[in-house]
């Protein structure tokens, strides 16, 4: 059939730009609230500052229906493998906005019991600065990721490999233990 | 402020003998519409229909795991549920999954520093972390707080206390399904937030009240502000009380759910509005006053039942009390310095520091060295949100403490879950680890 | 709270050593414990009592102090590790080690408090376990064990609780894991 066939009411356009336009539009976040920064995020979704502007209203509590993790609040050593677990368990594409200055480099918690960065486990595409991060930054963030999203690589694949950002395994010892 | 009328409790168990009393079962367990009923487990239908069933002992139970990362346990709580069916047997709480070494890098930090590592702890109410903190400073230093520092203390620990309980009510709605609170609580809440912003500049975590008194002033036109918000709050608590308290469902989710007695929380060292819910009327703020709370009037809310609905009414209207107490600050607030001009322990003003060299290098002093604090120890304690917070803080004469504890009540108060757990549903644990409240942050430090 | 003035004149007879003289311990609690438990000593800290007890009658103190004296509450359990201390305030009578426990008792019908401290030294790091007397001890027991390996004797479940279970050495201890960690920022020359 022609297009001539096709009544009226269509657009024509690029499919990478339609699926980008999609995912961007569509980016559901995992509920992954740690600490304080977590109610900063429930925040930015309740009525105030309506995620819902950006299509993100829909906080996913199962990893697997997600495709975004905020990383709200400090990582603890205990909790890596399990971050590291969820965002396994997320499936591709998937984005991680590291909010707060704990999950960007610990902050002012430089002691043995919290991860210095999140990025040691994995990847992440946008750092929110801020203790905590008022509703404005972290929209602000999401809205840096969507610029990304929107002019990325289409199929980007990260890595496989069994680690995160800087190296460190999940599952070896915690690396409070190694530094003297 | 309605009174509610005597709550007729649901008994947990209830043994199982012939056909009439498992009718009788199945009629009390309807809901007040009779559209829902909840089935018997698969136990007792095979029980009743004369089939073996294994006894309890050769291992008919699973153990099921809930957390760390799931959307209705507060943050990083995990749950290790034995369940017998549908029935839960036992909950442990495992948690450690936000432990952040405050305690260790409190050591860290001088005095002056200390409220900026205790204000994230309980971070739903942050200034009675750091009110407890600076109690415990002053309490070694021996100075005595300004009366108009005291007052801005109790008025903005009272709003924090307005915040927190805002906060369970959305959570708490949430997590029992009345998804629509989230939005009315947050809406209230963000008001109080606008304020903390407005006085303190932060949002959260404001380390605002500090040793010797508090960081700033009271910006100009505060009053009718806090009054606004005020009136702000109360509507919504009665908005509250209109969509929940005598709401069929919710009723029907809360009352008589997760009971515990007086007996019970004294053993385990509970406090707060879990004790209150007891029938114990039992808040610091009128037995061991500190601040000003023996000058201003409130009442202490408690009820008698100790069920998941008593913990809710209880937090609804301590929002009232609190707003109270708001106003009577408002309205009492004395005038004078708001913090102590002691130069050992008070920064100078920032617009001497422009002028005079002693200042500046007095200011520099402080805050990189800190002031010393003659050795001893002490134990201080105030009612937050959650109960009885505490600070145990050794000194050794130096700048920074040997040792700075923080008892946190969501600490002990996680421990009420087993016996308020046990022989509940599991759909209704969910509900009662929403009405112990905690904050991961302040279990963990 | 107890009398004032009592409490001023037994301070200056501590301060002037005289403890072998026993002055009038100015609450009746405290004096209660005392004599019940020889080696103990009465120090007013901050206008709060406090007793220093023998570590191993902590339990029995426990024990009198709900039973008898109407202590409805443990509030708090802590350790205290006096490694590096600068200048340690010192008790007359009483041999300090390494490691104290401080427990703080709360009467509700009363509305006092007590605070209960016992030293503990390096060499063998047990205390009795409160949790017999009051159940509430029992996380912060578990707490005190996981971060500075204090064991409580009598514990039902002496397991870790905030670390993670494979976790090497006791944090909190001040000869033990670094306050401060390395930061690494992405973009490090260190592998990813
Ligand atoms: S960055 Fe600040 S607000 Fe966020 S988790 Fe860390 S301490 Fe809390």
């Amino acid at each position: 059939m022609g297009l001539d066939q096709v009544p009226h009411n269509f657009v024509t356009a690029r499919l990478e730009d339609v699926v980008r336009w999609g995912r961007r539009n569509s980016v559901f976040p995992a509920t992954f609230g740690l600490a304080c920064c977590a109610l900063e995020m429930m925040a930015t979704g309740a009525a105030h500052y309506d995620m819902a502007r950006f299509g993100m209203e829909v906080f996913r509590a199962s990893p697997r229906q997600a495709d975004l993790m905020i990383v709200a609040g400090r990582v603890s050593q205990k909790m890596a493998p399990v971050l590291r677990q969820v965002y396994d368990q997320m499936v591709e594409p998937k984005w991680v906005i590291s909010m707060g200055v704990c999950a960007s480099s610990g902050g002012m918690f430089n002691n043995y019991a919290i991860v210095q960065g999140v990025d040691q486990i994995v990847p992440v595409d946008v750092y929110v600065p801020g203790c905590p991060p008022g509703p404005e930054t972290l929209m602000h963030g999401i809205l840096t990721l969507h610029e990304q999203i929107r002019t990325g690589e289409l199929l980007r694949r990260r890595e496989a490999s069994p680690t995160g950002g800087a190296g460190i395994e999940v599952g070896r010892e915690p690396v409070g233990l190694t530094t003297s | 402020m309605s009174t509610n009328p005597p709550i007729p409790l649901r008994p947990t168990t209830k043994p199982l003998s012939d056909a009439l009393s498992k009718e009788e079962e199945r009629l009390e367990r309807q809901t007040d519409e009779g559209a829902q009923e909840l089935r018997p487990t698969t136990r007792e239908v095979v029980l009743a229909g004369g089939g073996m069933w294994p006894q309890d002992d050769l291992g008919d139970t699973m153990i099921i795991n809930m957390g760390p990362q799931h959307p209705s346990t507060h943050g990083v709580l995990r749950l290790m549920m034995e369940l017998d069916g549908e029935d839960v047997l036992r909950i442990k709480p495992v948690i450690g999954y936000l432990h952040t070494g405050m305690e260790k890098t409190g050591e860290e930090l001088t005095y002056v520093q200390g409220t900026t590592n205790v204000t994230r702890m309980d971070y739903a109410s942050n200034f009675a972390n750091e009110l407890v903190y600076s109690m415990a400073v002053e309490k070694l230093v021996g100075v005595e707080v300004p009366e108009r520092a005291t007052w801005i203390r109790m008025m903005m620990c009272e709003l924090s206390r307005m915040a927190s309980h805002l906060l369970f009510q959305a959570t708490n709605g949430m997590d029992i399904g009345a998804v629509s609170m989230m939005l009315y609580g947050w809406r209230e809440r963000e008001e109080v937030l606008r304020i903390f912003e407005y006085v303190t500049g932060l949002r959260m975590n404001c380390n605002y009240i500090r040793p010797g008194g508090v960081a700033v002033d009271l910006p100009d036109g505060w009053q009718q502000r806090i009054l606004d918000v005020c009136d702000l709050v109360v509507k919504g608590v009665s908005e509250y009380d209109e969509l929940l308290s005598q709401n069929p469902i919710w009723r029907e989710r809360t009352v008589g759910l997760g009971i515990i007695t007086t007996e019970e929380c004294l053993a385990l060292s509970i406090t707060g509005p879990i004790l209150r819910s007891t029938g114990f009327a039992w808040d610091l703020r009128k037995a061991q006053p500190n601040l000003a709370y023996d000058q201003v009037e409130f009442d202490t809310i408690y009820t008698s039942n100790g069920d998941v609905y008593d913990r809710y009414r209880i937090r609804l209207y301590e929002i009232l009390e609190s707003v109270r107490i708001v106003r009577q600050c408002v309205e009492k607030m004395p005038a004078g310095d708001y913090r102590v001009q002691d130069k050992k322990i008070t920064p100078p003003p920032r617009a001497r520091i422009d002028e005079s060299m002693e200042a500046l290098i007095h200011h520099f002093k402080l805050f990189t060295e800190g002031f010393k604090v003659p050795a001893g120890e002490t134990y201080v304690s105030v009612e937050s949100p959650r109960g009885e917070i505490g600070c145990y803080m050794v000194s050794d004469g130096s700048s920074k403490p040997v040792r700075m504890h923080i008892r946190g009540p969501s600490f002990y108060n996680l421990q009420a879950i087993d016996p308020m757990g046990t022989d509940s549903l599991v759909a209704d644990a969910v509900a009662i680890v929403s009405s112990i409240d905690p904050i991961m942050g302040e279990v963990d430090r | 709270m107890a009398d004032d003035t009592a409490r001023e004149e037994d301070h200056e007879a501590e301060a002037a050593g005289d403890v072998a003289e026993p002055a009038p311990i100015p609450d009746d609690v405290a004096a209660a414990v005392v004599a019940r438990f020889p080696g103990s000593v009465f120090v007013d800290s901050h206008g709060q009592a406090v007793v220093y007890v023998e570590r191993e009658v902590i339990a029995d103190v426990a024990l009198m102090l709900r039973d008898e004296e109407q202590f409805t509450m443990l509030v708090d359990t802590v350790v205290v590790d006096h490694l590096v201390d600068g200048a340690r305030p010192l008790v007359a009578g009483i041999a300090p080690e390494r490691f104290e426990v401080v427990v703080n008792f709360l009467s509700h019908a009363r509305n006092r408090r007590i605070r209960i401290i016992c030293q503990v030294p390096e060499s063998q790091p047990t205390a009795p376990s409160l949790t017999p007397t009051y159940p509430g001890a029992n996380f912060a027991e578990r707490e005190s064990y996981d971060l500075f390996g204090i064991a409580f004797e009598g514990h039902p479940d002496m397991t870790r609780i905030l670390m993670p279970d494979d976790w090497h050495g006791y944090p909190l201890r001040k000869d033990d894991a670094p306050a401060r960690v390395p930061v690494t920022f992405k973009g490090d020359p260190s592998p990813r």
